[in-house]
Parts: C-alpha cells; sequence; structure tokens
C-alpha cells in the first residue's frame, strides 16, 4: 500500500526540481473536452491515455488539461492541441488507441495527424 | 445512459467545480446486504435557487450558453430509477449542494462500476486547485483519501506534478482494488 512517506520523499525529490522551474519551458497543451457529451463519449480513457503516454516520454514540456462543451458534441470526444506559435489542431472522435500517434507525430515531430482533424471527419 | 457509473461520478463532479467550489466530497458507498450502490457528492459551491433546484433534473435545464440541453443529472436520476435506486438533490444558495443517488446493486439494468479510479483520478489531476475528499466504502470496510493531507504533505508542489500524481492514481487504484476484493462490481 502506498504511504505518506513515499510521497514525502517524491515531494524532496521535486523541490530541487522546481527551483529550476520549468514552467517558462510549456510550450504544448492538450485540452480534451469534460463535459457530459465529452464523458459519455469515452473522454476518461482518452485523457487518462494522453497523461500515460506523456509521462513514459518524459515530455515535461506539455501540459493535459480540460475544457466543457464547445458545442459540438456529436463529435466528441473532443481533443484540442496548441503548439506555441502555431496554430491550434483540434482532433475528433478520439479514442485511447489514436492518443500514441498524435503524442509521437503531432507533439514530438511537429506533424499533425490529418486524419484525425475535424476538417478530415467534415470533409 | 453513461457506459459506466464512474464517467457519471465524473459528470456530477464537474457541476461542483463549476459552482466554484473549493472542497468537493464524494461518497461511494456499496453494500450487498442493502442491495444498493449509493454515491453522495456534497460540495460547498454557490448552490441553486429552489426554483432551479426543481427543474435541475429535468434534459432541458441547463446554465450553459454552448447548447441548450443539460444532460448529466437526468442521465444520473434516470439510471437510478430504472434500476431500483433513487436520486435526490439538495441546495442552498451561498451554502453548497448534495446529491444523494443510488442503484440496485444485483439489477440487470445496472452500469457497471468502472474505472473508478480512474475517474477520481481524472478529477484531482484536471482541477488540481480544488480539495477533494472521497470516502470508499464496501460492506461496511472503507478507504479515505484526502487531497487536502497530501497537499499538506508536498507543499509547495502541485497535486498535478506527474510524479505526485502517479503516487495518487496508484494510491486510489490499490485501496479500491484491494476493497473489492480484485473484482469491482
Amino acid at each position: 500500500m502506498k504511504s505518506l512517506a513515499e510521497l514525502a520523499a517524491i515531494r524532496s525529490k521535486m523541490i530541487e526540481q522546481v527551483n529550476m522551474r520549468r514552467d517558462e519551458n510549456v510550450n504544448t497543451r492538450v485540452v480534451v473536452g469534460m463535459a457530459t457529451c465529452g464523458i459519455a463519449a469515452g473522454a476518461r480513457p482518452v485523457m487518462l491515455e494522453f497523461v500515460e503516454e506523456i509521462k513514459k516520454r518524459g515530455l515535461e514540456h506539455v501540459t493535459v488539461g480540460q475544457t466543457g462543451c464547445v458545442g459540438m458534441c456529436r463529435l466528441e470526444p473532443i481533443v484540442e492541441v496548441y503548439v506555441k506559435g502555431q496554430d491550434k489542431v483540434t482532433y475528433v472522435h478520439m479514442t485511447p488507441e489514436k492518443v500514441a500517434r498524435i503524442v509521437n507525430d503531432h507533439i514530438v515531430n511537429g506533424r499533425p495527424v490529418e486524419e484525425y482533424t475535424i476538417g478530415a471527419a467534415q470533409a | 445512459m453513461m457506459r459506466e457509473l464512474a464517467d457519471n461520478i465524473m459528470d456530477i463532479a464537474q457541476n461542483s467545480i463549476r459552482a466554484n467550489a473549493s472542497l468537493v466530497e464524494i461518497d461511494i458507498e456499496v453494500s450487498r446486504e442493502k442491495d444498493l450502490i449509493s454515491f453522495k457528492f456534497i460540495d460547498n459551491g454557490c448552490g441553486m435557487s429552489e426554483e432551479l433546484v426543481k427543474t435541475v433534473a429535468q434534459p432541458f435545464t441547463t446554465t450553459r450558453t454552448t447548447r441548450k440541453v443539460g444532460l448529466g443529472l437526468p442521465l444520473l436520476s434516470q439510471t437510478a430509477s430504472m434500476t431500483g435506486g433513487e436520486f435526490k438533490i439538495e441546495s442552498e444558495v451561498g451554502k453548497g449542494t448534495t446529491v444523494s443517488v443510488s442503484f440496485g446493486l444485483s439489477h440487470l439494468d445496472r452500469p457497471p462500476m468502472g474505472d473508478v479510479a480512474g475517474a477520481l483520478f481524472s478529477l484531482v489531476l484536471m482541477n488540481p486547485d480544488t480539495d477533494f475528499l472521497f470516502v470508499y466504502d464496501v460492506d461496511g470496510k472503507s478507504f479515505t483519501f484526502d487531497t487536502r493531507e497530501v497537499r499538506a504533505v508536498v507543499a509547495p508542489i502541485p497535486l498535478d506534478n506527474p510524479e505526485i500524481a502517479a503516487w495518487i492514481k496508484e494510491n486510489i487504484e490499490q485501496e479500491i482494488t484491494t476493497l473489492h476484493g480484485g473484482m469491482i462490481l
């Protein structure tokens, strides 16, 4: 079972890193729609997969957040990826299986996955 | 209907977040004796007027502007009534809101619990500045998770720090799995 002592140890380790504050390095935000429509369509496993994949690759410049309903419920789960200095990319009908490719192609290698985007879905 | 009760938990708790609650308590009780699964959401958010409370479980009530329907509470109350459970909401402006709901544990139409640990973890991770108190009880044995305790140990590191978040996730997963003795209903 997890203990609070373990947590205190993590804190000590983190304190050192926070002294070299990395906030200014955060240049990519992944935002998952988490309103009723998003959740019902399966947003939670998608969000957890992003967290997992980003942690696995140690991508410290990426944060994962949530947003409400943007009024396109039929396209949920919707994920928006904001890379500093670039246009927002909106991915629709997301599944956990699509996450690894978005992290690899788009976030790491800078090539948005066109076929998962809202543009491809509505074409 | 949501695929898992875990999805309802996430969804209903989001109402508390939007009501600017600083503390959200979620009590989950699984009782084989009563043949019920019960959830209670207690927040100290802005609360609702009596008029709003009366209509809030109807699908055409929402405070949103992006769409004209609000399905979170109607889906929850429908799932409760179709499984022989109950749904109740109490609220006071300026004090907060309490939503109580139950489902028939052995009822054929009850959705599975699903990934409750994932739902609770997501809430903490996505709302690192809100405090959560989770009480999870299975047949009288319970587990409590309080972000205020975690915060006291890790301050000034935020709860959404990846290492802290990973600890929280594993902690909740292990405790819930242990309570259920491996099989989550």
